[in-house]
Formats: structure tokens, sequence, C-alpha cells
């Protein structure tokens, strides 16, 4: 993302430029974009002419609105952000309080109105415009039968293609419909991964898998390349990485990021980051229960014993549309970052994410035990907050 | 499978190319290595000397062969063929084991180079005299160019046995007979008619005739039948009652720990492997460098299996001993095919828990991380109660005693903990390299000093099979899809519940969609019926192909299985690295679905043998708790509450390849 310009009062209302510059940025501008703000952007709009003759003709023009928002949809297959809402500018194509729908495209510039821009959401533009953020990974999960292929750019895992379908068991005397059919479960894996994965931009594809899926997929990616002279993968081979994973399920990902192979090739990533700090955050709490927390009341009473050190809050919270809700998670991270606690925003895209947000989105590790928070049934509620 | 209906069909075999239907009729059969290929499969221009005497000797069968379905997916095994097609020469005992001797002589002398038949008709037209038999061959080349016409009006029959079933086929039609008698099991819980005790040799030898036969009557006489379908018991009782027990084992434990070369032995010893196959298996397993590996191959047939020497996915296999007919499941114990594993455990009845006694083997299967834990507690989980260990690789130890007694007492605590009563257990000493103790007493001195209790087989032979559920309606699992060779497709799997008649209609689930039962066959033969506790194969027709997977169930379309992607499940917790929380992203496993789901609610912690609530809500579950928690699968299942079908009410809970918890499901929520 490129910032235009930022121009923010002290009370901490105002307006920043934006252009989003790939299709990560559409999530970055979902995560800032709330109901009630105001969005300018240029879209293109049919406008109904009638000549002095009466006959009418119909052409597209360009325009620039901006509309109150009011409802905000992310697809995030085709990383498409559609926001819906008021027109609060008129002008010459399109009426006062019109309704109208926006979508933010890439490289058009966008501004962003917030009668208050909070820490968390001025932190979102800094990360979303930081341009060191790492290159891009590509994972194939895989076991017979099922594959996940997915891109993990630093905010997000997005699977691109999922290959599920039914190998023929071995039995007895039907040992080659099985090959076979297994022969056609790596083509579509090759496929997806021919269709998905740029090359260009990827440093390094992970081929996952339990027992020899993964070599053995290799071996026949490879052959095929040779064998229809697919110039594109032979250069590529050097970025296949084979590792260890026990499903072809999606969330087997969490394993390979964990792999040191991995790790060592990607380590800067915030996928990888994360999915260490909630093992960690697991770990704690078989070891020392009353070291680790989650759900909002009883973060929030370690909090005020200041007893946070590390603060783990997944990103969806911040989307609700209750803005009272939001306020109070944005004051929960204002606080514990002047204790000196560690705020980890996680990505809701990413596995671990997903994994924290049914764990009520929020966990901490502490400081120091805090046995009395166990007993207390504060927690109860907290069904609640995940929903 | 219905035979007459692939008759019919056979034109829709098309989309099967040429290859398709060869690698079906002979390669799969038997994985035959380049060399045997050359010899068994056809090929024109080169070898048809097996046809060639077969049709000289057989115009008349081989006119029934034309008739056979070429891809029957459910034909006997190889092994099997060979010795069945003895069967259907109909030849006294005497004279079944002079052919037999002097097939082996034969075989020595001429190695593999002539087939089977040739082999079988020489002997027999030269009246078991070996020499002649052998003259005959030897010169019986120059018959061969004069064939070749009729050779290509009848390329499609596979230069094979095939014979034999049609042979069988015709028996019956001849002799039709109006009163079921089949070879499938009766089960502890239903009074049998009567049972025909089969005297000893009928362990070693493959089925004989008697067994074999009614199989194939029964696809006469289904009108028969569908006035005794309204008391299933009854239908049961006369279906089976006079049968043998099915009893279906898994084989379990570490990797390496000798299971599959056990299993293969045991069949070796038992006479279900033919001598042939297995000098075949001897000579190329020696050519990889896998000697050792030889009777393993008797199980493990895929290529990728072979050269890696480790089993993944399940074997199956079926011998007889004194009172059951006995399926035999033969699981990867390597962790990365744990899936497998449990698919297969998930239809047996009884487990076979084999252990590597060499030292420091054993200690290392058992070990945390080893499967010898593991297996035993997903077996346990899975409602298998009865189990046989096999302490095996004794000839390692020198038959010592002190280990068998060392390793006997390590298990029995390790096994109570894990729910198996001592009394449902029985330990024996083996080797399947030796083959000491398998079948028969031991001869070694040093086991014979010390051990008196019963071998392997007799062991088996006591297990007890459980009751079968045949009255309540129908549910089967799906473990495996695959295309038939006439219309429709085969789904494989379990009857857990109910009987399956052919022409039924079933609902398959989720999907709900109708399906008709074209055909049925039970441990590779056809049959009209099937009840529950068997494994079958079914052809269906009305669904597509494309639509059914893995996991599904076939439901009575009237009382239909639930179906939905939440529900409460009350869990027992394993050793597990990290405590499990709400939100915790499981796999499921559930039969043979694999599933990813969450742990939505951890609703409460109770006491592990009083069952009273500890906690309400608590925050996370430790190590060996019990639990009662909310699951939430990733889209809608078939399940059942245990109590109404234990097989559908119970599964496991794996992260990142290690089962953590194993879970019965109490209630199920409408989504
Ligand atoms: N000495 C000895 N070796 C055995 C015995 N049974 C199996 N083995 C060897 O153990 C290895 C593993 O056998 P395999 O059947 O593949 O084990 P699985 O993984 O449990 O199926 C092979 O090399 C066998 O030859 C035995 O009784 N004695
Ligand atoms: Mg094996």
């Amino acid at each position: 993302m490129k910032l235009i310009y930022k121009n923010i009062e002290k009370d901490g209302c105002g307006s920043i430029g934006l252009v989003p510059e790939e299709s990560e940025d559409m999530w970055h501008a979902y995560n800032l974009i709330a109901e009630g703000d105001a969005v300018t952007a240029s879209t293109v709009r049919k406008v109904q002419t009638e000549s002095s003759t009466g006959s009418s003709t119909s052409n597209r023009v360009r325009t620039t609105l901006t509309i109150r928002v009011e409802s905000i949809d992310f697809d995030t297959q085709a990383c498409v952000l559609r926001l819906k809402g008021r027109n609060i500018e008129e002008n010459q194509y399109v009426k006062m309080g019109a309704y109208h729908t926006l979508d933010l495209e890439q490289n058009r510039k966008f501004i962003l109105q917030k009668v208050l821009w909070d820490s968390v959401a001025l932190d979102r533009v800094e990360a979303a415009c930081d341009p060191t953020a790492t290159a891009d990974v590509a994972a194939v999960v895989m076991q017979e039968g099922l594959a996940h292929v997915c891109l993990i750019t630093p905010s997000m895992t997005l699977v691109r293609s999922k290959i599920d379908v039914t190998i023929p068991r071995k039995r007895k005397g039907f040992v080659q419909q099985h090959e076979k059919g297994l022969n056609k479960f790596y083509d579509a894996v090759m496929q997806g991964i021919l269709r998905h994965i740029d090359f260009n931009i990827v440093k390094c594809v992970i081929l996952a898998s339990p027992g020899f899926v993964k070599d053995q997929f290799f071996d026949y990616m490879m052959q095929q390349a040779i064998k229809t002279d697919n110039k594109l993968l032979i250069e590529n081979k050097g970025k296949f990485l084979l590792v260890k994973a026990s499903s072809g399920f999606k969330h087997s990902l969490k394993e390979v990021l964990q792999e040191p192979s991995v790790m060592a090739k990607i380590s800067d990533t915030k996928a990888a980051s994360e999915v260490k700090l909630l093992e960690s955050f697991y770990t704690m709490l078989q070891l020392e229960p009353a070291k680790a927390f989650y759900g909002k009341k009883h973060v929030e009473k370690a909090n005020e014993a200041l007893a946070l050190e590390t603060l783990m809050i997944s990103d969806k919270l911040f989307r609700c549309q209750d803005i009272s809700k939001r306020k109070e998670y944005v004051a929960l991270v204002d606080s514990a970052r002047e204790n000196g606690c560690d705020v980890r925003i996680f990505s809701s895209m990413h596995v671990s994410g997903e994994q924290l947000d049914q764990l009520t989105g929020i966990a901490a590790i502490l400081r120091f035990p805090m046995p009395e928070l166990e007993d207390s049934d504060l927690e109860g509620d907290s069904d609640v907050e995940s929903d | 499978m219905a035979r007459h209906r692939n008759v019919r069909n056979r034109s829709y075999s098309d989309d099967y190319d040429y290859d398709d239907v060869y690698g079906h009729s002979v390669e799969e059969d038997n994985c035959l290595s380049p060399s045997d290929t050359s010899q068994w499969m056809y090929d024109r221009s080169r070898n048809h000397q097996a046809i060639s005497s077969f049709l000289e000797n057989h115009n008349d069968i081989q006119e029934e062969t034309e008739e056979e379905p070429l891809t029957e997916p459910s034909r006997p095994e190889l092994d099997r063929r060979q010795s069945s097609d003895l069967r259907c020469l109909s030849l006294t005992e005497a004279d079944e084991a002079k052919l037999l001797s002097c097939l082996d002589e034969l075989r020595n002398i001429l190695g593999d180079t002539v087939s089977e038949n040739m082999l079988i008709q020489t002997v027999l037209s030269h009246k078991f005299d070996f020499n002649k038999a052998l003259d005959a061959l030897l010169s019986n080349d120059k018959n061969k160019p004069k064939q070749t016409e009729k050779i290509k009006e009848q390329s499609r029959a596979p230069p094979l046995v095939r014979i034999e079933p049609a042979k069988t086929v015709i028996n019956v039609d001849k002799t039709p007979k109006v009163i079921a008698t089949n070879n499938e099991p009766t089960t502890v819980g239903v009074i049998k008619g009567f049972k025909v005790e089969q005297d000893g040799s009928s362990g070693s030898r493959p089925q004989t005739p008697r067994d074999q036969s009614p199989t194939t009557e029964k696809s006469n006489q289904a009108p028969s039948k569908v006035k005794e379908k309204n008391d299933p018991n009854k239908q049961y009782s006369n279906e089976r009652g006079s049968d043998k027990d099915h009893l279906y084992i898994v084989v379990i434990g570490h990797v390496d720990a000798g299971k599959s070369t056990l299993m293969g032995r045991l069949l070796c010893e038992l006479g279900e492997v033919s001598q042939r196959t297995l000098h075949k298996y001897e000579q190329e397993s020696k050519k990889i460098g896998k000697q050792s590996f030889m009777y393993a191959w008797v199980l493990d047939e895929t290529g990728e299996e072979r050269v890696r020497g480790i089993t993944m996915d399940v074997g199956r296999a079926q011998f007889e001993t004194k009172t059951k007919k006995v399926i035999i499941l033969d699981a990867p114990g390597h962790a990365d095919f744990i899936p497998n594993m449990i698919t297969g455990a998930g239809q047996a009845d009884v487990a076979l828990l084999v252990v590597d006694a060499t030292r420091g083997e054993f200690e290392s299967g058992f070990e945390l991380g080893g499967q010898t834990r593991e297996h035993a507690l997903l077996v346990r989980s899975l409602g298998i109660s009865q189990l046989a260990v096999a302490v095996n690789k004794l000839d390692t130890t020198n038959w010592s005693e002190d280990r068998f007694n060392e390793i006997v007492t390590k298990l029995k605590i390790f096994l109570k903990q894990a729910g198996f009563k001592d009394s449902d257990i029985t330990y024996v000493p083996c080797s399947g390299l030796t083959g000491e103790n398998l079948v028969k007493p031991p001869n070694e001195l040093e086991l014979c000093k010390w051990y008196k209790g019963p071998c392997l087989l007799d062991v088996i032979d006591r297990c007890n099979v459980p009751v079968r559920p045949v009255s309540k309606p129908l549910r089967m699992s799906i473990n495996d899809i695959f295309k038939s060779t006439g219309t429709g497709f085969c789904v494989a799997g379990r009857i857990e519940n109910g009987i399956l008649n052919k022409g039924d209609k079933v609902l398959v689930c989720p999907i709900k969609e109708l399906a008709e039962v074209k055909g049925i066959s039970i441990n590779d033969l056809a049959s009209n019926v099937a009840f529950a506790g068997d494994q079958v194969s079914v052809t269906l027709s009305g669904v597509d192909m494309q639509n059914v997977s893995v996991g599904n169930v076939l439901s009575d379309p009237v009382q239909q299985v639930p179906v939905s992607s939440r529900f409460e499940a009350r869990l027992v917790v394993f050793n597990v690295k990290v405590p499990i929380t709400k939100g915790y992203p499981i796999l499921i496993h559930h039969q043979s679905l694999v599933e990813s789901a969450n742990i939505v609610k951890l609703k409460a912690l109770l006491n592990k043998s009083t069952g009273e609530i500890l906690k309400k809500k608590p925050r996370c579950l430790g190590n060996n708790s019990v639990a009662v928690v909310d699951i939430e699968v990733c889209r809608p299942i078939c399940i059942e509450r245990y109590k109404d079908v234990k097989e559908l009410g119970r599964v496991m809970l794996r992260v990142a390849g290690v089962t953590i918890a194993a879970g019965l499901i109490t209630d199920i929520y409408d989504t």
C-alpha cells in the first residue's frame, strides 16, 4: 500500500489517502474501513444522457464518489472489497443520499475519513505500507486424495486451490486402479500449482505431506516437466522444499510453518511467528496453567494486575460492527502496551489466527501466575464473545 | 457383484481400454514382474503357448469364459483361483494330492515358463504320470502356430484359469437348490440351524467345493427370499446358520514388528499361497535386496510398499480355522499411515497385536512415540475388546522364556490401563519368519521346554465372534469407491447394522441420494444378501460416482442415519503434549472418514471413574482427562449416538499425526 497523505487532528479525527498496490492491500483496507467511515474513491458509472431529439444514449464515465459506509464485503478468494453506502458529496452524476456500491480497485487512490483513528488502525496503516514485508511463500499440503494449494502472504493464507478426489484403495486385483487414481490426483495438484503459483513472486514452494506422497508427487511432477518440456518447473526446481506434515488438511500448515527447514527460509513471515507464539501459549497452558489465559475477562483482569507479558489478539475483534466493543479492545491493547506487554495482532487469515478466533480471539501469557483467575468463573460468558 | 449383470453389460466396459482390461484380469492380481508378465499376459506376437494349449483342450469351457466378465472386481485372487481350478476338475482327494505333487515336481524342472493351466491339463491327460507329462510339455511347442486365428477371436479373454468361476456357474445352473446354504458366518448370538463341523483338513486346504458353490447358487434364488425379508434374524439364520462364523481380525503393532511377514507366513503354512507365487516373491524380493520381506509380499501388494518394505494401506487376506472363516486386515504400522490403520481397525472384530521381541526393538516400539501403544489404544477405543498378542521374532532371542515373560509383564500393565480385560488377552510366542508356533505346536526345542499353550491359529480360532446387529436399520459406511466393469460403480465397506439385499434401494448419505443395489459381493464372492458384520463391495446405480465419497454411509431410506455437522461427545483424552482448549482444530476420524473439525465448547470435566461432573466449562483438558465437549465438523457427516449404533458413534481425534483423544457421540445437534 502506498501512503499518499495523512491528515489527522489531535483528537484523532482526520483522513488518510492510500493506494492499494496488491491484493493483500485489500485485506488491509478491509481491516481499516469500518461502518460509519467515509470513503472517497473513483468508480465507473453508467450515465444515461438524453439528447435534444429525445433519443437516449448510455455511456460509461469515471467519477469520484464519497460514501458513508454502511456495509463492507470482502471476497477472500478474489480479494475484492465492496463497500455500500449513501453518497454524501453530490456531483454531476450522482445525487446526494443515493445508495451506491464502491469496489476498491488496485492502483487507484482512495481516501478514508474516520472520526477516530485509534492506535490499532494507525498501526495497520503503518504495517500495510511497510515495503520490507517479506515475499510470498506457496505451500501445498497434501495426502492421498486431498491437497490444498496455498499462498502465504505476510498477512494472509489463501487457499488457491483445493483438490479433493477419491482414490480407489489398494485391493487385490485393483492395484492399477489405485495407481491410476493416484496419478490423476498428482496431475490435478500439478495443474493447481502451475495455475496458481506465480514463480516470479514466490520465493519458495513448500510441498508437505505425510509419508511419501510429497516425494512421489515431486518425482511425478518433475518427470512430467521433463516430458512436456515445462521450462517453468524445471528452472524453478530449486524453489521446492519438501517437508513433513501430518495430513493434507489446511490446518497442517501449522506444522509445516514450524519445521526448522521452513523456518530457516521464511523465518520473518508473520504466519510463522504467529504459529510459534500460539504454540508457546499452549505449552504454557500445559506447564503452568496459571500463567496462560484466554477470553476477554480473564485477560483484562490479568492486565489490571500488570501481569501481561504477551498479548495475542485477533484482528477480527477490531472489525466488529459494535464501535464500543472495538473501543474496549483498543483500550486493552493500548494499556497493555503501556505496561510493557508485547502485543501481537494476529491475522485471522492465517491458520493460527483462525485458531485464536475460535479461542475467543484473545489469549495471553503472563509474567507471573495468577491462580486466583483460574478459579474465577468469569470466563463463563466468553462463549458469547467469540460468536 | 452380479455376475450375469456384468455379462449383459459387457459392451459398457468399452471405456476401459485394452490395457485396463488386461491389467485387471491379470496383472493387478499378481503384481507380476515383467518376466512373468511375458508369460502370463497375452501377447500375440510372442507367447501364446498358454492360450493355445488351453484352447486345444478346453474349447467347451472357453465358451463360458467368453461370458465371464473380464474385469469383475470381486474375483477370487490368484491363489484361490488356482486351487479352485483343481476343484473344478472334481478330483478325488487322492488324485488331487497326486496332481499337486506332480505339479510341484514339474515346476522344479520347468520353472515358471509353463502356465499353471497347461501343467494341470498335461498332468491330467497323462494320468498323473510325471515323466510322460514332462515329455509332453517339453514337446508341446509344436502345437502353437495353428491356434493363432482362434486366439484373435477370443483375444479379450484372458489366458488364465478364468474358466473356473464359470464352471461353478454351470454346475449351479444344472442343479438349482432351494435351500440357502452359505459360507458366511453366524454369530454367537444367533441360534444356528445346525452346525457342520469341518474336519481338520479344511483348515489347510483352501475352500472345499462344498464351501464354494452355495454363494453362486444364491444368485438363482432371490425370489424365494422376499417373504423372509421381514424377519431379519430369521433370514440371517437361514442364510448363515450352517456356516463357519466370519471373524475379522486386524493385525496391529509397531512398524517392522513383523506383522505382514507373520500373516504372509501363516497364509503360506495354511496353503493359501501357492508354492509358485511364493517362489516368485522369493526371487523378486531377492532381486531388489529385500528377501527378508518375501512373506510380507503376500500382503504388501503395491510396488511402493514392496520397494520400501513397509505396509502403507491395509492388506487383506483370508483363511479358515476349524470353526471360523478368518479375514485378516494387515494394518500399516508406520505412524504416517495411522489413518489407514484406523480404517482397518474400524472394520475388525478382534485384534492381533504383534510385538517384536528382539532386544531393544520391543522397547522402542513400546516407548512413547512407538506405535504399539497408540495402536492398542486406538483399537480399544474403536470398540475392540479381544486381543491376541503375538510375541514375535522370538527366534532372535533364542526362544528365551525370560524375555517372553518380561514382555508379557510389561504389556499386561499397559493393556490393562488401556482398558483391556486380562481374560480377553492371549499371549503367544512365535516367529513369523521361521513359522514357529503358527499353525501347529512348536518344533523348536527351546520353546517346547516352556511353552505349552496353543499355537497362533488356535488362539485365533478361539476368539468370540460378536453378535451381528442384523435387525437394526441398514447402515454401511463406505471406505472405498472404485469402478466396476459394467454399469454403475462399486463401493466397499462394512455393514454395521442390518441387512442389504440385492435390488434394495438405499440412501447415500449425507448427499441423500437414492441408489439401487445392483450387486453385492462378500470377500470377492457374489452374493444376494449381506448382513451386519460383513465386509462387502456393493455395485450401485442411480447415483453419480463423483458425488459419493469415502466416509459416506449407505442408509435405510426410511430410518435414515442422522446427518449433522455438530455433535456432543464424551472424550477420553490420551497423553497430549499440549492441553485441549476450545477452538482447538482437530481431525476427526469416524470410520473411514477423516474431516477437519473444531472443538467448539468444553462443557464439563468428568471424574474418570464415576462420571460425575468435576468442573463445568473447564478452561482446558489435560492428559488422561474425561470430558464432555461439543465438536463442529467443517461439513455435515453421518453420525449416530453411541447408544444407538456403536460403530457409528465413535470418533477419534487426531492432531499433527497424533491421536489425542477418543470420543463417544452422546448427542447430535440439528444443523
Ligand atoms: N528374525 C526374525 N525376523 C522377522 C520375523 N518376522 C519378521 N521379521 C523381519 O522383520 C522385518 C519387517 O517385517 P514386516 O513383516 O514388513 O513388518 P511389519 O511392518 O510389521 O509388517 C522383515 O525384514 C522381516 O524379515 C521373525 O519372526 N524373526
Ligand atoms: Mg507390514
